[in-house]
């Protein structure tokens, strides 16, 4: 077999494997749109699920996946985005910080229905939460944690030198300098952080049946129970109850995950126009 | 004063007070002995240029007038340093409030990502100016004094990085200007920028000089003739060795008359 012919079939596999990922991708999208976007009605979206097979809409199921996820945020923003400045800025690099990194990666790899037990067992019952939107938050937040933090500490260090150097050469503390200029400079950056740990907690189901429940409840307060979309497509769709709802749930699900991601790749691509 | 030792290299002494007094600076990068025996004055109302070739420790010795050097870890600094006859290495000073009396200018502009007018008023904002009114009045103060107000005065608005890079250079010396320096460093402000506003930058340290003390770095012989007062040049002999003050005096003395055979080598650009 001659050189050009190996080539060919070397690119040829290369190009194949290329097409499954492009295919599996729109296999789940088209199957999941075909069979869910029936469904897709004002009242399947602002209504409650009534009757014995949940007709209706899955409104409330929407608000606490909404409530859960953009509490857990405000919760880990504060926590992780300070995290990252004093790892980048503030810490003597060494023994201590590599170990406050490490932790960070492992807590993104526990799986996330051990986390949900640990929110169980510690927000729910230890701490007294009960099932409520605000475990939940919580639990979740150990979840999007690592990763905001990663992508804050990435964002402060891709922050120039010399940007700095002017800030300091004008007479500026260390902490006028991280909040003044370091910060505003790495913003999009970690609002790309923040949203992608969104998209993450919107699609996160193990957790949330463990910490704010699975009963179906318009949560307004912190201490209301709720039941995520997740939840809620997984119950419908292993009791066989109502297919035609789990496949309208998983559609906008989808379609959450998605707008997330993609705002997460507007702002990153936006961002790097700009510098 | 009077008190102070005779300077390594004395010459005629030109009319002002000293503002930087050095003597015998040595500096070190962890293990590594970047300048030794540093003696010099630094007259106020003058511009002083720094010149040599790359890697001799111009840049180094500047940054250590406004202790930015403490930025970097591990570097250490022997011997003295006044500013207006106060160490500035001495216990109690804060290299926070020097940096705000020594402002400092890059080779690479770098304004801040935000309008040109916020860039301006930065530093006054860091120091307690809040009012609008005072604010403005400082920010078109400076940008007239950096030579940058015709050109930017109906977009103040507009983002700093949206400048040519000249205009940016211009705006990092407003933004400097702004909280009222008593000396100005810069480091190579002209090697980055086109022509136009390499007459604009030299026009303005003209001006300049009446009210502020200027250090310049520069890697060109004609701009540090046709600019400065007095002329430092440093050299490194051998690599790996620690650098030294040759030779400072007066520029047109230093450039038609050097006294030292390695002044002349350089500036007739036999090395370098
Ligand atoms: N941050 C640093 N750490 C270690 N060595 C440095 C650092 N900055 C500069 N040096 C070294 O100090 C010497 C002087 O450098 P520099 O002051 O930048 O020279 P110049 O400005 O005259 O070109 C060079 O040998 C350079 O490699
Ligand atoms: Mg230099």
């Amino acid at each position: 077999m001659g050189k050009r012919w190996s080539n060919r079939i070397a690119l040829g596999v290369l190009w194949a494997c290329g097409l499954i990922t492009v295919a599996a991708l729109g296999a789940v999208i088209v199957y999941v749109f075909v069979r869910g976007i029936g469904q897709i009605t004002p009242e399947f979206i602002f209504t409650k699920p009534h009757g014995v097979n949940a007709e209706g809409g899955i409104g409330p199921t929407i608000w606490a996946t909404l409530y859960v996820t953009g509490l857990s945020m405000v919760i880990v923003t504060p926590i992780a985005v300070l995290a990252a400045v004093y790892l980048a800025e503030y810490a003597v690099q060494g023994r201590l910080v590599n170990a406050i990194r490490f932790a960070a990666d492992t807590l993104a790899s526990v799986p996330s229905i051990v986390m949900g037990l640990f929110g169980f067992a510690f927000f729910v019952e230890a701490m007294g939460f009960k099932f409520s939107v605000l475990s939940g938050a919580l639990a979740l937040s150990f979840l999007m944690l690592p990763i905001v933090m990663r992508a804050t500490e990435e964002a402060i260090r891709a922050v120039p030198k010399y940007i700095r150097w002017g800030s300091y050469g004008l007479g500026a503390s260390k902490w006028q300098t991280v909040s003044r200029i370091v910060l505003p400079a790495a913003l999009p950056r970690i609002l790309t952080g923040i949203i992608l740990a969104m998209g993450r907690a919107v699609g996160e189901t193990a957790v949330v049946i463990f910490t704010m429940g699975q009963a179906i409840y318009l949560p307004l307060s912190p201490l209301d129970p709720g039941r995520s979309m997740t939840v809620h497509l997984y119950t419908l769709a292993m009791e066989g109850i109502n297919m035609d709802a789990a496949y309208g749930t998983a559609l906008l699900l989808m379609v959450m995950v998605l707008f997330f991601n993609l705002s997460a790749r507007w702002l990153a691509a936006r961002n790097r126009r700009l510098r | 004063m009077t008190s102070v030792p005779a300077v390594a290299t004395a010459h005629e002494a030109l009319t002002g007070n000293p503002r930087f007094s050095v003597r015998g600076l040595e500096f070190y990068y962890g293990d590594f002995h970047a300048l030794t025996g540093i003696t010099i004055d630094v007259r106020e109302n003058s511009v002083t240029a720094f010149i040599g070739p790359s890697g001799c420790g111009k840049s180094t010795f500047l940054r250590c007038l406004n202790r930015m050097n403490d930025l970097i870890p591990g570097t250490r600094v022997e011997g003295k340093i006044t500013l207006d006859g106060a160490d500035i290495y001495g216990p109690g000073v804060d290299p926070v409030d020097l940096r705000r009396r020594v402002g400092m200018i890059f080779q690479q502009p770098n304004p801040f990502p935000m309008s040109i007018y916020d860039n301006v008023a930065f530093g006054p904002r860091l120091h307690g100016v809040s009012k609008k009114s005072e604010l403005d009045e400082i920010v078109e103060n400076a940008l007239v004094r950096a030579n940058l107000w015709k050109e930017v005065k109906d977009i103040m608005g507009r983002g700093g990085l949206t400048l040519s890079g000249g205009q940016q250079q211009r705006l990092c010396i407003a933004r400097v200007l702004a909280v009222q320096p008593d000396v100005l460093l810069m480091d190579e402000p002209c090697s980055a920028i086109d022509p136009t506003s390499v007459q604009k930058v030299e026009d303005l340290m003209a001006e300049l000089k009446s009210s502020v003390t200027i250090i310049i770095v520069t890697h060109n012989m004609q701009q540090a003739a046709r600019v400065s007062d007095e002329t430092a040049f440093f050299l490194q002999e051998r690599q790996g060795e620690a650098a030294e003050l040759i030779e400072f005096g007066r520029t047109a003395e230093i450039f038609t008359s050097p006294r030292d055979r390695r002044t002349e080598d350089y500036i007739t650009g036999r090395f370098g």
